[in-house]
């Protein structure tokens, strides 16, 4: 079994600052972690191996200095580590990003195996999309299971997978075919601390480097600034809120009270809502 | 699980660990280094300054690729009382050369580009990765390292404790005990972000020049210690620090000490606006000579804070660490290279060649003073400092006083202090520790 975990090196958000003066996001010094939620993906990609045996490849987009973050993998247990670099990609929006991974997804299978599994986490804590798995799965055509809470089990006789999937109803279990494409939503599980062996690995093992050329990529228009359009408008620090919260005392009134001294409430700090509603008839 | 076996194990990838794991690689030993924190540098915290000679000897280009922030063209030294200091500032011309003797440096970013040297130089480096025990065979030798991570033993030939001060693994083994509360001082110290041109403004530097202050006085509250300001690049770093036994003697904390430095009139105005970065504590091993314990043994040898290798008169740390690291290093390539093996008698050499240097030549000079400043810290530490405040206050204010009545209360107040023969023995004794 063949697994293919994309994972993206980003800033630890918990660290970012912004200049005192200039009111800019400084992000020289931030420390650069793996996206959290990738962590949960390749736990369980490696916990599927750890179950099912095969290999567990790694592939990151990014500058030089995100083989930090695959070498990490390698220290988790992973097989492989790839890494795609390119000064190409450089300014990739999500629809660039998917169409670099699936090209590279692509070229990981000719050359280590055509993966069952590609997972994904559900989004990065730097962009917050969640649309890079959905793209790489339409493209590779892929089944997609995103939101995954959790691998059930796996048939690899009947090439079946089932999961947990969280949605805003509840937890539905899903039974789909492989092979097939999961984002994996932070779980319950720990993530585990690689073996002395691993870490021995993980230090001494190149990481396979990529350009856009060798993973294959023939239309360079599609990657990079060029192949993005997504514009960022504006970066800006927001002003902290000035008002605070109101309270309302809840102590010995009756519901309706309540009710109608929250209304109010909202009603003199929103007097547009007031106006909106009431001409609407609906109050 | 294969079995994992290498030349020389480095515990730690401080200065003294980066040294020696570098002189080894580079000598073409089979080396592994290990290190607790995330990365080299996220577990290291020194004031800092990087003295250039010692890392010059190790890594001769170092200036074309290292994080430096500032070369260090000013000094100033600062007797401090409540409302006062009195200093000497030395600022030279001098020191703008092209290969500039000091830096500041920031600690964290400074040890990564060490590790990438010696990475590059051929040592295996193993981040997240604690040493939990030395691993000895029947006949007490050293043979390797447990670590935390689940597998087998690490297996070398010997074990080098660039542990630091608090280093376990000697203490757990019994090589060597516990830093004595008196030996150890605890420094803390926090970073304030400063947009680089109003350093340069408030300090009267300009490029990459840098101005270090040193300070003691009351700002202790009578025990034996020492505050100091770094400027960096875009920040200036600031602490203070004393021994452990005095914060155990007095019940003084040390962020209390700290805070009250910060609000020192001297010091308040050239940190206005700032923004504080970080916070950072660490122990300082102040025992000097006397407190050097065994610095090798059966397979393993002790370099660094771990040896107490510190010079605390002239705030000199992590260039002996280096110096010592690199000297380990040098000496077990020259005993492998002969083909002999890590013995006790073989590695004495390392210690004949620390012996050699400026390492235990410069320790074994002060070898009296830590002794003596704890003896006499009151008087060193308020008394002194008050009292020539006081005189140098005198001296400067125009009141309609003569002079000569000026003077003669200057020297009552020193004689009503400390009595004529205090004054005497204290200069005495201060004068033979120097020695």
């Amino acid at each position: 079994m063949h697994i293919v975990v994309c994972i993206k090196q980003v800033p630890d958000s918990a660290q970012i600052r912004v200049h005192p003066v200039t009111n800019t996001i400084m992000r020289q010094g931030v420390p650069t972690i793996i996206n959290p939620y990738d962590l949960f993906a390749l736990e369980e990609a490696l916990k599927v191996r750890d179950l099912h045996g095969g290999e567990v490849t790694v592939l990151a987009m990014g500058p030089p200095m995100a083989e930090e973050a695959l070498r990490k993998a390698l220290t988790y247990g992973a097989n492989r580590a790839v890494l795609l670099t390119d000064r190409h990609f450089a300014g990739s929006d999500t629809l660039a990003t998917s169409f670099a991974l699936s090209q590279a997804i692509a070229q990981i299978g000719n050359s280590f195996g055509v993966p069952d599994i590609v997972f994904t986490g559900k989004q990065t804590i730097d962009g917050d999309t969640a649309q890079v798995g959905p793209g790489i799965a339409k493209r590779l055509n892929l089944v997609q299971l995103t939101y995954v809470a959790k691998i059930t089990s796996i048939d690899l006789s009947a090439r079946s997978i089932t999961v947990e999937r969280l949605s805003e109803g509840g937890t539905q279990v899903l039974k789909s075919q492989l092979p097939c494409l999961i984002t994996m939503l932070e779980g319950k599980t720990v993530i585990r601390r690689g073996s002395l062996d691993d870490a021995l690995r993980a230090a001494r093992s190149a990481i396979v480097k990529w350009s856009a050329a060798e993973a294959g990529i023939g239309d360079i228009t599609k990657c990079g600034l060029r192949g993005s359009p997504t514009v960022v408008k504006r970066v800006f620090a927001p002003t902290p809120r000035e008002k605070k919260a109101v309270q309302i005392d809840t102590t010995e009134k009756r519901v309706h009270d309540i009710a109608e001294e929250v209304v109010a409430c909202i009603f003199t700090h929103q007097p547009t809502l007031q106006h909106e509603l009431t001409s609407a008839g609906s109050v | 699980m294969t079995k994992q076996k290498f030349d020389a194990v480095v515990v730690g990838a401080g200065m003294s660990g980066n040294a020696a794991a570098y002189t080894m690689a580079s000598r073409g030993l089979k080396v592994l280094q290990l290190e607790r924190g995330e990365y080299p540098g996220s577990k290291n915290v020194q004031g800092a300054i990087l003295y250039a000679n010692m890392l010059e000897t190790i890594i001769p280009d170092f200036r074309d690729d290292a994080p430096l922030e500032r070369h260090l063209i000013e000094q100033r030294f600062w007797l401090m009382d409540d409302t006062s200091h009195t200093g000497v500032h030395y600022r030279s011309d001098d020191f703008n050369e092209p290969t500039p003797n000091r830096y500041t440096i920031i600690r964290a970013q400074f040890d990564r580009w060490f590790s990438r040297r010696v990475r590059e130089a051929g040592a295996t480096v193993l981040c997240e990765t604690t040493a939990t025990e030395l691993v000895l065979d029947g006949r007490g030798k050293v043979i390797g390292v447990r670590t935390d991570r689940s597998g087998d033993i690490i297996h070398a030939e010997v074990v080098v404790l660039a542990e630091g001060v608090n280093g376990l693994l000697g203490t757990r083994a019994g090589f060597r005990k516990v830093p004595k509360p008196e030996a150890v001082a605890l420094a803390v110290k926090e970073m304030h972000f400063l947009p680089e041109e109003i350093i340069a403004e408030r300090f009267g530097l300009t490029g990459d020049q840098g101005c270090v202050i040193e300070a003691a006085g009351t700002i202790s509250r009578g025990m034996v210690g020492l505050g100091f300001l770094y400027t960096n690049k875009e920040s200036v770093s600031l602490g203070i620090g004393c021994l452990v036994s005095d914060f155990a003697a007095t019940m003084e904390r040390p962020y209390t000490l700290l805070d009250s430095f910060k609000d020192h009139p001297s010091i308040r105005p050239l940190l206005a606006g700032s923004e504080i970065k970080e916070y950072a504590a660490h122990l300082i091993p102040e025992g000097g000579y006397r407190a050097i314990p065994q610095l090798f043994g059966n397979g393993w040898v002790v370099v660094g804070d771990a040896g107490q290798l510190n010079n605390a008169v002239h705030r000199e740390g992590s260039n002996l660490a280096m110096t010592s690291g690199r000297i380990a290093g040098e000496a077990i390539s020259i005993i492998k290279s002969q083909g002999r093996s890590m013995a006790p008698e073989n590695l004495s050499l390392y210690k004949a060649m620390l012996d050699k240097s400026f390492v235990v030549k410069d320790l074994k000079k002060y070898k009296d003073m830590p002794a003596l400043l704890h003896m006499n810290s009151r008087n060193y530490f308020m008394t002194y400092p008050q009292l020539l405040s006081k005189a140098a206050q005198n001296f400067v204010r125009v009141d309609g006083t003569p002079k000569t009545e000026k003077e003669k209360a200057t020297t009552a107040a020193f004689v009503k202090a400390r009595s004529r023969w205090g004054l005497f023995s204290d200069a005495v004794r201060f004068a033979l520790a120097w020695r």
